[in-house]
């Protein structure tokens, strides 16, 4: 299971990457492979504010629908509306093109309440 | 895996999406053995199963199966399951996983004369695979040999495979042409293991519960649990087929003649989205002209059609071509009521 360690991850299977005052997430490879193949992603409304743990996005699988929670409180910047035409994106480049939205975050300090890649490996198993 | 029945079973061995492609195209095999087998034997075992089920015995011969309900004194689901005649007076019932201990104590509790019908759970001496697919008549003789026949629709016959006898059911759950084979619990794994090196030539994949569900639900198979219970009867979930009214008495029959005479309530009905949108789910509102109809009780996106379908119960509208509007959090997206199966091989 690829967990890269350049990346912050929640309990609830999201991934965070610091590109300054903004974090993009989306969901880990474990999450995908777990949810199996994505068939649609409804995407944050531009300019929401959302708290931190408050879901805010909506990956459904074949299987089933999944919340996907803003990490921290922030406001959404950018969606990927790649996802609407190719939500297996998500299984496919799960850290990479399957990116969901960007917050531009409240404050830096919420960032020290996410896991690191060992800690998030360990909660996997 | 997931917690089933109290069987652990893989939602999918690699993705429902391909599993359920190569059940369509080729071949898959899905692990059964979760499945119960309850078998009744004796001289009133075919007239006293008349009087428990729904469909009619007495048009079985010998190695031949019927799907039928299970009522309760309501006319509600207590299971759906496939009877078959295995012998002049033996018969074998492979019921639903979660139901199997209900069925047989409902059945131990109706049955008068234990002398003349032995009842017996067999569940768990017995491992089962479905193989279904298009290819299935070239696996079936790699794994019983060029002279052996297909069993016909609905029948069931014992073949050699190795030193042990194995039961080959022509019945399945997938829409696809395809076997169900029955075998003693140790010669599962060897089993399953042989059908998947034999069917390699043939692309088979291993399938799991969430591509069982895509297919059933292309067909519009009945998923109990989901679309039936003992709140439903088989006239609402549009399966009178499978009730034989001109039997002089069966449980829930009385209950069953009267939903016929005044009509069924709510009604099981198919439909597939307007649109290109989420998918459907179990337990989605139902509505019509702004005003709510009913319950979505089966919902999926079709991997045959790429589109959202489902089933549901509403109380109006039945008719197939009507619009009705799904609820999915808090938004409504249009739909169709469609008819029966919403996938058809073209």
């Amino acid at each position: 299971m690829n967990i890269p360690d350049d990346l912050l991850y929640t309990e609830s299977h999201e991934w965070i990457k610091r590109e300054g005052d903004n974090v993009r997430i989306g969901i880990t490879d474990h999450a995908q492979s777990e949810l199996t193949d994505v068939v649609y992603v409804e995407l944050p409304k531009m300019d929401r504010q959302a708290n931190a743990k408050e879901a805010i996005a909506v990956v459904e699988s074949v299987k089933a629908a999944s919340d996907i929670y803003a990490p921290v409180k922030g406001t959404v910047v950018e969606v990927n509306t790649a996802l609407e035409a190719d939500p297996g994106l998500i299984n496919r480049e799960p850290y990479g093109q399957g990116w969901i939205f960007v917050l531009k975050i409240d404050n830096a300090d919420d960032l020290k309440q996410l896991k690191d890649a060992d800690t998030y490996k360990k909660q996997i198993g | 895996m997931v917690p089933f029945a109290g069987w652990l079973m893989p939602v999918q061995y690699t993705s429902i999406v391909d599993e359920h492609h190569a059940v369509r195209n080729n071949i898959g095999i899905f692990d059964i053995s979760h499945m119960g087998q309850l078998t009744a034997e004796g001289g009133s075992a075919r007239a006293w199963l008349n009087t428990m089920l729904t469909n009619n015995i007495d048009k079985l011969d010998v190695g031949t199966g019927q799907y039928t309900f299970l009522l309760n004194e309501h006319g509600g689901i207590i299971d759906d399951l496939i009877v078959y005649r295995i012998g002049e007076q033996k018969f074998l019932l492979v019921v639903n996983a979660a139901r199997t201990e209900e069925d047989f104590v409902w059945l131990q509790n109706h049955l008068k004369d234990e002398r003349a019908c032995r009842l017996e759970n067999r569940s768990a001496n017995f491992g089962g695979v479905a193989i279904q697919g298009p290819r299935i008549a070239e696996l079936f003789h790699a794994l019983f040999g060029q002279d052996s026949n297909l069993p016909s629709r609905n029948s069931i016959v014992d073949f050699q495979f190795e030193e042990t006898t194995v039961s080959v059911a022509r019945t399945g759950y997938t829409g696809e042409d395809g076997i169900e084979v029955f075998f003693g619990a140790t010669d599962a794994v060897k089993f399953w293991n042989a059908a998947l090196e034999k069917g390699k030539p043939f692309g088979i994949k291993p399938c799991g519960l969430g591509a069982r569900d895509t297919l059933r639900l292309e067909m519009c198979y009945p998923l109990n649990g989901s679309d039936l219970s003992p709140e439903r009867n088989p006239i609402e979930a549009g399966l009178g087929f499978f009730v034989d009214l001109t039997k002089p008495s069966f449980i829930g029959r009385d209950v069953l003649l009267k939903t016929k005479e005044i009509g069924p309530r709510e009604k099981l009905v198919p439909f597939r989205m307007k649109e290109k949108g989420p998918p459907p789910r179990p337990h989605y509102a139902v509505f019509q002209n702004g005003e709510r109809i009913g319950e979505v009780t089966s919902g999926t996106l079709s991997p045959s059609l790429n589109w959202g379908v489902g089933m549901a119960y509403v109380s109006t509208a039945h008719k197939i071509g009507a619009q009705i509007d799904i609820e999915i959090r808090g938004q409504k997206f249009p739909a169709l009521i469609e008819k029966k199966p919403l996938y058809k091989k073209s």
